[in-house]
């Protein structure tokens, strides 16, 4: 397989396509005439996933650094690049974009009835742009991207949704908005401030900060990742905004644009501010604010009476895991937040899908107006049980494997955290199973349950690789742990590694000094410079915040 | 003498018409107003020219073609109003106001 | 010569098990033993689900077009054997069968080489494996996961025979096999997992299917509701294993059994805080899977799955993982005297508990639920004293007889539902009669009796009489925990003292119960009213599993003949040779019977008032033998009022050993409530007052500022033009007044 792909050439090419091949395909939906344009969209999406599946083999582990690297300059008045590159971290994100994209785009032929050229032109609009922010390299090349995943999900939300669209797609939008400006103030001061004149994401990577910008970039950085995550307690868009999305918005939402903040954790976050990443009270919060959000939108889910609403929050004690894995800074933790990352785009967007199936059956997504469907349709039933139970991570599923791998490394270095969290396995249980319970089992009532119609042979197409998907990873997932680890590894040894060389100079500095001090004071006792070498060090290795003070000295 | 008296008659002509843009209801007469205010500023170009440079003659045609295009533009939309509202009092219209 | 003869032995093995008795001449041989295909032992139950699983989901298909049509279909309707049903007969037990079979060629050949050390099989894939972590998908076959490999497919396999006749009447026939399948396939990997890891994929994925078969008919609120809790309460004990498991890997850095049971005793200090937190929390596990006081409120609500299931899932297998985990670490455990201290407490807790609620039930399902409850506290006893052999050994006959009490169960079940079902009229005044409420039963005797002769064989064996099973896994538990009490510098004496007395009490309470349900079930005047002219004795499919776990019921016991009973008239003067489950599982727990040996010293020769083994034996036995005889006496002259007449208990202990001691609704009140209570609190006032009112309030305050804003746009082209003029002359004047 990695010759053939050689032999065409694939290292080339294939991330262009994938960045630019949606926006063809945007320009053929609009050209093709209305009724065809769902079949336009679906078959360039697919055409886009069978390219991308070539990197499952093309991309090599080893090392773990950026691969297929290309770059062109782009402004180059200000040094802005179009640098697209891929590792084993945006590996999965893309894959699972590619493969997510056509799972929507056909669980919307029924749905979507109105403007549908501009709606399958809005969703390849979108793929452009998650890829994009996926794949690119430079800075601001990042952030156009990230921008613009924002506008056709504003439309999508906005046009198809139910009916309080306006207030989602506006919450949403502003919501995003306010992290993603900081985040590019953020981007401009780390510009001026490394000297390579770049927004190359080594150039960035080199940028020499001390801690105090380090906890302040952070921040912005942050704020922009946590929004879009989402963190407790900037979850709120997330609700309104997959209530009111037509079924392929909630699935592209939950399976990709919420793996835009977490990818950028990993990405950017830890790699840029090491120091700001280990400073405790950063780690602490952020931990807290994870672990919050898996028990309480866990709770909160338990007590939604709209089916969608419910799984929307349990998005969110998802991306908890994520937050509690990645700011646990083990190899473990990371890895697990990444097989998360994956497992929850599959299953909770099959859990989208299929809650659209009974919206389009029923319009309504009250859970208290279903019960019984296990009877009626039973494919559907089981499809549902199975993505269900993947999403509470059962063994043999994918979700267990990341929040297991999660909840291990958080437990190696953080174990009060660790322990906090893992209650969301009893909590999960809390939420899901009512649910499954209220809307498959138990009487049915309503003579619509009673002829609720089971999967059609298009929703099985659709169900049927996300299931699959669902088991593999629960069964076999150490493909998927090869090929992240290196690169994971790479982030974290960039963490701990930048943390030992800022602390390291100021013990040079702080010794030099000391040996001045010693000369000088040379008459005097000989014991008294030694417990001063040794204090600072170990006082510095224990709190960073007293680097900056150290240094202006 | 003859600038200053140009000027100032330049001056006279632009506060009439920005007067008559501000005071007047009757579209018709905002844009003879406007069209006033204009060539006060050409007479002023015009004057000031003698002294500085052959430039601000050349600015008055381009003023002047400005004012052709926007005489066109201008009364098409006001005969174009005229026929959908039946009238041409610019009080009648806040159609700026979202 | 010696070689000839160990030669000659080894080759004899399979068949002799005087040989066992034996384990001097192992050694040599251990190595020579190679696994028969252990993969596919758990392979062909997971075979056997898929199948079934296809074949169920056809079937909900066709039934499902034919309602949504307008259509009644039924698989049933017309036929006997429906077509539904063939595939399924033959699949769901033949896979069994065939499981079974491997299991036992397996089992003969590692009970000929004297298996000493375990043997890995595979790893047939690396399931998880990061730069520290590694989880093989590997099979580990020792002594004890063999012996449980051997009841999990048996009883099983009987289990899934009685089943064809059980279910013959449920349309979802095929669907339930799938699952019944789908647990074995689960319960195999939980007993055959080479470490914790792979354990806990069997432990999750037997508690799905327990969730699944409890809610099997799941139209049914009540039933489908007893599944959701069942999961849930698992769900606390798995929190509990999780962490252990998170724990065991920081201190060894694997989690295979190998080297952790290898390691234990050089990693951790006796009696340490980690390997006290290790074996605290997998306790926890343990007492959610085996339904133990205080999370043992699931197992009689799953009662509402079919009766096989409760047979095969709640009382042989799955409840019993608990036990086979604590065993399993019996190295850690046997590092942790608290541990075993409440490993122990509970489980004679929950014994007594749980016997004194069976007082008071009248449904016969709900008196074996709390049996079981009750039996798997003996077993954590046992656990906790460190008799980690008594505990697989009661464990064993627990299997044979109380398999054998709920599948009898099942045949009076299913005999009184036919009865009821075919009734020419409904029974005095109240519609439905429940065929399960002992109350309407009474007098089966003369109806059904190879199923009386079968349970009373069962109910001696469980209230522990000589010959039967019962008697000698029981009497060596309640032997060994007054043993354990005196040992030498046991720290929690005391403690162990009243365990034993306790368990001693517990023992009878449990002849009791169990004569009691004899007496209502079977003896008696019948209460059945019209119906009963047509209860007859189960079909042949069900009675053989009765009959043959009967014989095992009779016989398991003397797997393991104590010692101390050996050539005595209770040993049949050593016909059968002594000890022979605990030779066979000397390797897997004598590292922990090492440590226990080393710290608390050699187990006291007598209980603790005196006597040995022999006498309490002998009291133990004739005791229960007793109460059976006074109950019958006593009970079988009373008259009992049916379901519908009976005024319910008049004793305020009657209503609270009536009412489960309250537990349900103890947590209700202080959990389910208070969480739910949260849980609206958070939606309610968190999220939607004070994170999106403070969202909200950003946006009006916008919205007004913009209001107050747009107060100055007029629309007017005049006002803007004379602003604009206003404006222009301002900055001028200002650039022309001001320097």
């Amino acid at each position: 397989m990695t010759d053939f792909l050689a032999s065409l050439g694939y290292e080339s090419w294939i991330l262009h396509a994938l960045v630019w091949g949606p926006l063809a395909g945007m320009v053929h939906v609009l050209a093709a005439p209305k009724e065809r344009a769902k079949h336009v969209a679906f078959r360039w999406s697919a055409l886009l996933f069978v390219l991308s599946s070539g990197l499952w083999w093309a991309y090599d582990p080893v090392g773990g650094g950026f691969d297929f690297v290309s770059s062109a300059s782009w402004i180059p008045a200000w040094g802005v690049e179009y640098a697209l590159g891929l590792d084993g971290i945006s590996l999965f994100m893309v894959v699972l974009t590619t493969f997510t994209t056509p799972i929507a785009i056909l669980g919307s032929f029924e749905y979507v009835t109105r403007r549908r050229k501009a709606f399958y032109a809005l969703m390849l609009l979108l793929e452009t742009g998650v890829v994009g922010v996926f794949l690119a390299t430079d800075l601001l090349l990042f952030f156009v991207f990230f921008e613009l995943t924002l506008v056709p999900m504003y439309f999508i939300v906005g046009i198809w949704g139910g009916r309080r669209r306006i207030y989602a797609a506006v919450k949403f939008f502003l919501y995003t908005a306010v992290g993603s400006l900081l985040m590019l103030l953020a981007i401009l001061y780390m510009y001026f401030a490394g000297s390579a004149d770049s927004f190359s994401y080594d150039a960035f990577l080199a940028a020499d900060l001390n801690l105090r910008e380090e906890l302040w970039l952070f921040a912005a950085f942050a704020l922009a990742f946590g929004i879009k995550v989402p963190v407790f307690p900037l979850h709120t868009w997330l609700p309104d905004a997959h209530v009111e999305a037509p079924t392929p918005g909630s699935v592209i939402l939950a399976a990709v644009l919420l793996k835009m903040g977490t990818y950028g954790f990993l990405r950017f976050l830890l790699p840029f501010f090491p120091q700001a990443v280990q400073h405790p009270v950063v780690v602490t919060v952020m931990l807290v604010l994870g672990v919050v959000g898996i028990v309480y939108a866990a709770w909160v889910a338990a007590v939604q009476p709209d089916a969608k609403k419910l799984v929307a929050y349990t998005s969110v004690a998802h991306m908890g895991f994520v937050v509690v894995g990645v700011f646990a800074l083990t190899v473990n933790g990371l890895q697990g937040g990444l097989v998360v990352m994956i497992s929850h785009g599959v299953s909770t967007g099959a859990l989208f899908l299929l809650l659209g199936m009974m919206y389009e059956r029923r319009h309504t997504r009250l859970v208290e107006d279903f019960g019984g469907i296990a009877r009626s349709a039973p494919f559907f039933a089981t499809a549902f049980v199975i993505t269900a139970l993947a999403s509470i991570g059962l063994p043999g599923t994918s979700g267990f494997v990341g929040e297991f791998l999660a909840l291990l490394g958080a437990f190696e270095t953080r174990p009060a955290a660790a322990v906090a969290a893992t209650t969301g396995v009893v909590f999960a249980a809390y939420y899901m199973l009512p649910m499954v319970q209220r809307l498959l089992f138990n009487p049915s009532d309503e003579p619509a349950n009673r002829r609720f119609p089971d999967l059609s042979r298009r929703e099985t197409v659709i169900m049927a690789p996300l299931v699959a998907l669902m088991i593999w990873i629960g069964v076999h997932p150490t493909p998927f742990l090869d090929r992240m680890g290196p690169s994971v590894d790479r982030v974290l040894e960039r963490v701990e590694a930048v943390s030992i060389e800022a602390t390291a100079p100021v013990d040079e500095s702080v010794g030099e000094s000391v040996g001045d001090f010693a000369v000088v004071l040379a008459p005097e006792p000989e014991p008294e410079p030694e417990p001063l070498a040794a204090e600072p060090v170990v006082e510095l290795a224990e709190t960073p915040a007293l680097l900056p003070d150290v240094e202006g000295d | 003498m003859l600038v200053e008296h140009a000027l100032l008659l330049s001056a006279l002509l632009f506060v009439i018409g920005s007067l008559g843009v501000v005071v007047r209801r009757n579209a018709i007469i905002v844009f003879l107003c406007i069209e006033l205010q204009l060539n006060a500023v050409n007479l002023a170009f015009t004057a000031i020219s003698r002294h500085v440079g052959i430039e601000g003659q050349v600015f008055v045609f381009f003023v002047m073609t400005v004012a052709a295009a926007e005489a066109a533009v201008g009364l098409a939309v006001i005969i174009s109003i005229f026929r959908h509202y039946g009238t041409v009092g610019v009080d009648k219209f806040n159609l700026l106001k979202w | 010569m010696f070689l000839v003869e160990s030669t000659l032995r080894s080759a004899l093995a399979p068949s002799s098990a005087l040989a066992s008795a034996l384990p001097a001449a192992a050694p040599q041989e251990a190595a020579h033993w190679e696994p028969f295909l252990p993969g596919l032992v758990v392979l062909l139950p997971l075979l056997g689900f898929v199948a079934n699983g296809f074949l169920a989901l056809r079937a909900a298909r066709r039934s499902s077009a034919a309602v949504r049509a307008g259509k009644e279909w039924s698989p049933i309707a017309g036929s006997v054997r429906p077509r539904t049903h063939t595939l399924p007969t033959w699949i769901g037990p033949g896979v069994m069968a065939a499981a079974f079979g491997l299991a036992a060629i397996n089992f003969a050949t590692a009970w000929g080489a004297h298996l000493a050390e375990p043997v890995i099989a595979g790893p047939y894939w690396t399931w998880i494996a990061t730069e520290t972590l590694r989880i093989d998908a590997a099979l580990q076959l020792d002594a004890l996961s063999l012996a449980m490999t051997m009841v999990v497919t048996g009883v099983g396999f009987l289990i899934h025979v009685f089943s064809v006749g059980y279910m013959k009447d449920d349309p979802g026939y095929p669907r339930y096999f799938a699952y019944l399948n789908l647990f074995v396939f689960f319960m195999l990997v939980l007993v055959l997992g080479s470490g914790y890891g792979t354990m806990f994929v069997g432990w999750e994925g037997v508690g799905l299917c327990s969730y699944l078969l409890i809610g099997y008919w799941f139209s049914d609120v009540k039933k489908s509701d007893a599944g959701k809790k069942a999961f849930i309460v698992n769900r606390i004990g798995d929190f509990g294993f999780l962490l252990a498991i998170f724990l065991i890997f920081q201190g060894f850095g694997t989690l295979d059994f190998m080297p952790v049971s290898a390691g234990a005793a050089g990693e951790f200090a006796y009696g340490g805080t980690m390997v006290t937190a290790i074996t605290l929390l997998l306790l926890l596990g343990a007492v959610g899977k085996s339904a133990q006081v205080p999370l043992h409120v699931w197992l009689p609500d799953a009662m509402a799955g079919p009766t096989p299931v409760s047979a095969l899932i709640h009382a042989a297998t799955m409840v019993t993982a608990g036990v086979y985990m604590v065993v399993r670490s019996s190295a850690l455990y046997a590092l942790a005297p608290t541990s075993q201290a409440v490993v122990a407490g509970i489980g004679v807790l929950t014994a007594f508990v749980a016997a004194t609620i069976a007082f008071k039930q009248n449904d016969i399902k709900k008196v074996l639920a709390y049996s079981t409850v009750s039996q798997l506290g003996f077993m954590f006893l046992a656990a906790g004293v460190g008799a980690y052999t008594a505990a697989v050994f009661h464990l064993v006959t627990h299997a044979f007889f109380k398999a054998l009490l709920f599948l009898g169960a099942g045949a009076v079940i299913h005999a009184m539902h036919h009865a009821v079902e075919h009734g020419d009229e409904p029974p005095a005044g109240h519609g439905h009669m429940d065929p399960q409420d002992m109350r309407n039963m009474g007098g089966l005797r003369k109806h059904m009796p190879v199923t009386w002769a079968v349970m009373g064989v069962a109910t001696l064996a469980i209230a522990g009489i000589w010959p039967f099973a019962g008697f000698f896994s029981k009497d060596e538990i309640i032997w060994y925990a007054g043993a354990w009490a005196g040992a030498e510098s046991n720290p929690f004496g005391g403690l162990y003292v009243a365990y034993w007395v306790l368990a001693l009490v517990t023992a009878l309470l449990t002849a009791f119960y169990m004569a009691r349900l004899m007496v209502m079930t079977f003896h008696g005047a019948n209460r059945t009213g019209p119906a009963a002219s047509h209860l007859h004795e189960a079909p042949r499919v069900m009675i053989v599993p009765l009959v043959v776990l009967a014989v095992l019921s009779v016989l398991g016991g003397w797997l393991n003949v104590p010692e101390a009973l050996h050539q005595t008239a209770l040993g049949l003067f050593g016909a059968v040779p002594a000890e022979g489950l605990h030779h066979w599982l000397a390797p897997v727990v004598h590292a922990a019977e090492e440590i226990q040996a080393g710290a608390i010293g050699e187990a006291s020769k007598s209980a603790p008032i005196g006597g040995g083994e022999l006498a309490w034996a002998l009291v133990s036995t004739l005791a229960a033998a007793a109460v059976v005889i006074a109950t019958f006496r006593v009970l079988g002259r009373r008259s009992y009022a049916t379901a519908a007449a009976d005024p319910g208990p008049q004793t305020a202990l009657g209503r609270f050993l009536h009412g489960k001691w309250y537990f349900d609704e103890a947590y209700e009140r202080t959990v389910v409530q208070p969480v739910l209570a949260a849980s609206r609190w958070c939606w309610k006032v968190v999220d939607t007052r004070v994170i999106d009112g403070f969202v909200n309030f950003t946006g009006s305050f916008t919205r007004v500022a913009g209001w107050v804003a747009s107060v100055f746009q007029t629309g007017q082209v005049n006002m803007y033009a004379f602003v604009l003029a206003l404006g222009v002359l301002l900055v001028l004047g200002a650039a022309v007044l001001l320097p």
